[in-house]
This record gives C-alpha cells, sequence and structure tokens, in this order.
C-alpha cells in the first residue's frame, strides 16, 4: 500500500507541482496516475521514492514513512521503469537487468542466472543477453526496463509512461503482457500515463489530476466513466464514456440462439440448408467460428462446391460468455448477419445473439442502476 | 643517406635511445597526471554549473600561454634548475589540464537525463552512478580529448630543447647547426621520423584503451 497524506511539492519560486495530494494505491492492484501535462503527475510518482522530496505531507510505504528511510535504500526496493525504458547504454542487456540484485550484493554469477529467467519471463529471447540496448527496438528495450524493474522482486513498482514511447500495435501488446505478468505477480504498482484509454484499461483505481497538482477524482475506471467528478474529469475521459463503460459491466447470462453452422469442408448445398437470411455460419472441426458465409446470389449449378475460407467474411468480432456487454453488443454490430457470435472460453462457438437483445439486457441493467441511485440519495435525505 | 649514418656514427645509439626514452617519458607521464587532475575539476564544472564558465575561461587563457614562457617560468616557480626536464613535465601536465578540464565537464554532462535518472531510480548512490554509469558513459568523449592532448604534448616537447633540455628535439638543434656547416638536415630526419611514431604509438595505446572500454559504442543493430 501506498498512501499519500496531504503531500505538496512546492517550487523555490512558489508554484505548487502537486497541491494536498491525499490518495491511498492498494496493495496488489495498479494505481494510475492520468492527467495533462503540468498536472503533477510524474512528480507525484517520483516523490515515492525520493527522486523528489515533498515539501508539504507525508509518503508511507505500508507502515513506514518514506522520509525515514535512506533514499538509496528505500529506492533499492522500489522497482522502477522509465520512459524510453532509460536502459545503461555501457551494459550488456543481461547486467542492466540484473543492476538492482548486485547493488545489493547478490553475487554476479547469481544476479545473471536471475536476469536470464526473467528475459524469457518479459517474452525476450536468451539470445539476446549479451546484446547492448542500442541493439534492440523500442518495444525490446521497454520489456527489458520492465524486467529491470522486477530483477530485485520489489513488492511496489513505479512506472512513468512505460508504453507511450512505441507505436500503438507494440504498445497494446506490451499492455496486454503487462496485465498478464500483473496477474501473475500482484505487485503494487503505480503507474503515470497521459493516455486516459490506457489508464481505463490497466488501471484498478484511476487517480485523475488537473493543472497544478490538485487531485480531480480517484475511482475505478467504471465509476470514473459513468460518474465523472466534474466538468474536468467528464472532458478528460472524453466521448464515447456510455459505450465504452459497458467494458466493464459482466455480460452475464446472455439469451444466447442456438444456430445450425457449417463446417469447412461441406457442401455448400449443406450451407444452404442451414442459412437463415441468406447467411450461414462456418465453423471449423473443433467448432470454433471461422467467419460467416452469404449464400443470396448462389445458383443452384453452384452449390456442387465446398465451403472454403476464402469466400468467408471475416467481419464479424467474437464475444465470450464471460465478457462484457461492451463485447456483446459489439459483436453483435459487426456481424454481416445481424447475429453476434458468442463463443465459450475454449473459443467454441456457444450462440448468436442480436444487438436488440444485448440493447433489452443493457436496458435492464441500467433500470436497476437508476433505481438503485434513487433508493441510495433517499436513504442519504433521510439521514 | 650518407650523412645520416654519419651522424648515427658521430652520436652512438645509446645516446639517441637515451633522448627517445626521455621523449617518451615527457610525453606519457603529464597526459596521466594532467587527466587524474583534469577529472575532478572537470566533475566540478559539471556538477555545478556556476563553476563552468569561470573553470572554463581559466583552462582557454593557461592553454594561450606560449610554452618557451612556461619552461623558462616554472623553475623560478618551482624551485628546480632550469635544465631539469621536471619543468618540462610540469608545463606540459598544465596544459593537458587546461585541454581536459573542458572535455570532462562536457562528457559528463552529455550523459542522458533519462539514464541519469534511472541510475538513480535503480538505487545508485551519487558516487556509484558517476562511477559506474556516468564516467563509462563518458569515456568516448574524454578519450578523444585525450589524444589530441597527448599528440599535442609530443610535438611540444621538441621546444624544450631551446631550453637546453636533452631529448629527441636535440635532433633539429644539431640539424640547424649542420645546414649552416655542412648543408646536411638528415638528424632533423630521423627526429621527425622519432617524434611521428612516438606520437603514432600514444594515440595508438589511447585508442586501443578507448576500445576495449567500450565495446558498447561498436554494438550495432543486426
Amino acid at each position: 500500500m501506498i498512501r499519500f497524506e496531504n503531500v505538496g511539492k512546492a517550487y523555490e519560486d512558489g508554484t505548487l507541482a502537486v497541491d494536498d495530494l491525499s490518495l491511498e494505491a492498494p496493495s496488489g492492484q495498479i494505481t494510475v496516475f492520468v492527467g495533462p501535462s503540468g498536472c503533477g503527475k510524474t512528480t507525484s510518482l517520483r516523490m515515492i521514492n525520493r527522486m523528489i522530496d515533498p515539501t508539504h505531507g507525508r509518503i508511507w510505504l505500508d507502515d513506514r514513512d518514506t522520509a525515514s528511510i535512506n533514499p538509496s535504500q528505500l529506492r533499492r526496493g522500489i522497482g522502477y521503469v522509465i520512459q524510453h525504458a532509460g536502459l545503461f547504454p555501457h551494459r550488456t542487456v543481461l547486467d542492466n537487468v540484473a543492476t538492482v540484485p548486485m547493488l545489493l550484493g547478490t553475487d554476479r554469477r547469481t544476479a545473471r542466472a536471475n536476469a536470464l529467467e526473467l528475459l524469457e519471463r518479459v517474452g525476450l529471447p536468451a539470445t539476446f543477453a549479451k546484446r547492448y540496448p542500442a541493439q534492440l527496438s523500442g518495444g525490446q528495450q521497454q520489456r527489458v526496463g520492465v524486467a529491470r524493474a522486477l530483477a530485485a522482486d520489489p513488492p511496489v513498482m513505479l512506472m512513468d509512461e512505460p508504453f507511450s514511447a512505441v507505436d500503438p500495435v507494440v504498445r497494446e501488446q506490451l499492455q496486454n503482457e503487462f496485465l498478464r505478468l500483473q496477474s501473475e505477480l500482484g505487485k503494487t504498482i503505480a503507474f503515470v500515463t497521459h493516455d486516459i484509454d490506457e489508464a481505463i484499461k490497466l488501471g484498478d483505481k484511476v487517480a485523475v489530476m488537473r493543472v497544478g497538482g490538485k487531485l480531480a477524482q480517484f475511482a475505478a475506471p467504471a465509476e470514473l466513466l459513468s460518474r465523472p467528478a466534474d466538468a474536468f474529469v467528464a472532458g478528460f475521459v472524453g466521448r464515447d464514456r456510455g459505450y465504452r463503460a459497458l467494458g466493464f459491466a459482466a455480460a452475464g447470462s446472455l439469451p444466447l440462439s442456438d444456430e445450425a453452422a457449417v463446417t469447412l469442408g461441406q457442401t455448400l448445398r449443406a450451407a444452404r440448408d442451414v442459412a437463415q437470411d441468406g447467411w450461414a455460419l462456418v465453423v471449423d472441426a473443433d467448432a470454433k467460428p471461422q467467419g460467416w458465409l452469404a449464400l443470396g446470389g448462389l445458383a443452384d449449378s453452384a452449390l456442387e462446391g465446398t465451403v472454403t475460407p476464402d469466400l468467408l467474411n471475416l467481419g464479424g468480432t467474437l464475444a465470450t460468455e464471460a465478457g462484457t456487454l461492451r463485447e456483446a453488443l459489439d459483436a453483435a454490430l459487426s456481424s454481416p448477419s445481424g447475429r453476434g457470435v458468442v463463443v465459450r472460453d475454449d473459443g467454441r462457438f456457444a450462440g448468436t445473439i442480436t444487438a436488440a437483445q444485448v440493447l433489452g439486457r443493457i436496458e435492464s441493467r441500467a433500470a436497476d442502476i437508476r433505481a438503485d441511485t434513487v433508493q441510495a440519495a433517499n436513504l442519504g435525505g433521510q439521514a | 643517406m650518407g650523412g645520416f649514418w654519419h651522424y648515427l656514427f658521430n652520436h652512438p645509439g645509446e645516446e639517441v635511445w637515451s633522448w627517445t626514452k626521455t621523449t617518451l617519458w615527457l610525453g606519457a607521464l603529464p597526459v596521466v597526471i594532467g587527466l587524474l587532475i583534469a577529472l575532478p575539476i572537470g566533475w566540478l564544472a559539471h556538477r555545478y554549473r556556476w563553476t563552468y564558465p569561470p573553470i572554463v575561461s581559466v583552462a582557454g587563457i593557461i592553454y594561450t600561454i606560449p610554452s618557451l614562457v612556461l619552461f623558462l617560468v616554472l623553475p623560478g616557480i618551482l624551485g628546480t634548475g632550469i635544465l631539469d626536464p621536471v619543468n618540462v613535465a610540469v608545463a606540459l601536465t598544465i596544459y593537458t589540464v587546461a585541454l581536459l578540464v573542458r572535455v570532462v565537464s562536457d562528457g559528463l554532462s552529455a550523459v542522458s537525463p533519462e539514464t541519469m535518472a534511472a541510475a538513480t531510480a535503480m538505487g545508485f548512490s551519487g558516487w556509484q552512478r558517476l562511477v559506474k554509469v556516468q564516467l563509462p558513459l563518458a569515456v568516448p568523449v574524454i578519450g578523444a580529448g585525450l589524444r589530441v592532448a597527448a599528440v599535442s604534448n609530443v610535438s611540444l616537447i621538441s621546444v624544450a630543447s631551446v631550453v637546453g633540455v636533452t631529448q629527441l628535439g636535440q635532433l633539429f638543434k644539431d640539424s640547424l647547426l649542420q645546414v649552416t656547416l655542412a648543408r646536411q638536415v638528415d638528424p632533423a630526419v630521423l627526429g621527425i621520423l622519432l617524434f611521428f611514431v612516438i606520437a603514432f604509438a600514444f594515440d595508438l595505446v589511447i585508442l586501443l584503451a578507448i576500445r576495449l572500454l567500450t565495446p558498447w559504442q561498436r554494438a550495432v543493430r543486426s
């Protein structure tokens, strides 16, 4: 747990980088600091490991006041991932990763052996160990940066815009792997970004900050989307937040319709027999959906052919049974047949659902929430 | 070439060899000591930025003092004899420091702020950060300055012959005599050759040291 207690940072000319910040970043979770540039998010992060000392207030790591710990000792116990990775250009990838353990007195051989395991863990081949940072791409460097921060197995990690300097495809890949890694490791993470979408995707809790170093709202992502605290947060969170909020709403048990599917390699005639409204769903031998087949304009003579992958329309997205309402709605909206494909966790076809059915589910859910809110407001009024 | 051999015959090889040895240590020692002195001063100019302009200005002024003046003034300050080679060594050390102070400071400042921030965040102490991160990364810049200092020192050594410190520069003095007396310039050719070899050897040694210290500089994306 990282606890900010009335923390402030004033510079000599009187400007406030951070103004009376109080919040608690829970143990084992990702807390994201997000806001426009100049909002003090990086300053807040760097006050945790005392790269910047606060001028007011205290920061606690569990029950220890950080001001009472020697800065170098404190930092060796906190992983740090910096923008552009900040690797040491003169050290090999392996020695970069082994940096903190060696500072802590681990002998070189043990530190390097552990570093090699970590490289694998962040998805880099062992052949990279002897390379220098300049020989790696931006995304690869950032993976090394994450491995370096994890090397001493610190309970707390600070991440300063770690994924912002790589292209969007690599960024999404790194984000997903980061979430997978965190689900295994359960570190207490403070994460800084200027990208609200990244904040909402990665954060268990999100601290939205505004220029002047003030905390505008501290909440879970779903709450940020559904109940922005003020106009600034609403504006910062941006458009489509009603739709994006569905990404946090579990779909629950959707009223799936059964649909006869045709398997790759069967005849087009068999496909026409199961088609509804001119569209047949095609699955592979493992019952995993492959795409939709349009049978509208086919002459009888053409029906002797077989169903091959090149005939399929791949436009539809897949929703999972355990997924969110956003996934389910998107599957329905994107499906060429108008019937959204829902799969089980193992990827096998479960059934289809229409946009109208998903919207019905969204409506009833919203009605429940409204009723709860009214009730809570009434109770508040009575108190 | 007859004059060349005649010269070597009249000045036994031992004499030229002893001049060579003097030239070698007069070339090497000031560079090493100069670097050791320039490191802390350069660090000071880097660490406390307000000291940079005065330190670099003073170094620049010192570097413009003619070597002959320094060779003649130093005995008075050091209390050494006018013919003492120590004067030359001290003078060349001063030039080396003057040249390297700025180079050291700029080399330390050239390390990227991200790398420095990362080093701090990893928990390096100030001293560890300097020795294990900043200095190794400044080696290419400092090394380049060192090469200039070493070669320029070798060329300055010959001037010391004028004030009577015997080393290979003697060859040029002797040839000046011979130009007037016998129209033979061969000792000067030998001198130029030996100075060139010595300067080249120093440069090569420093270059090799830089390469050994910076394997990362040659690592390119494959």
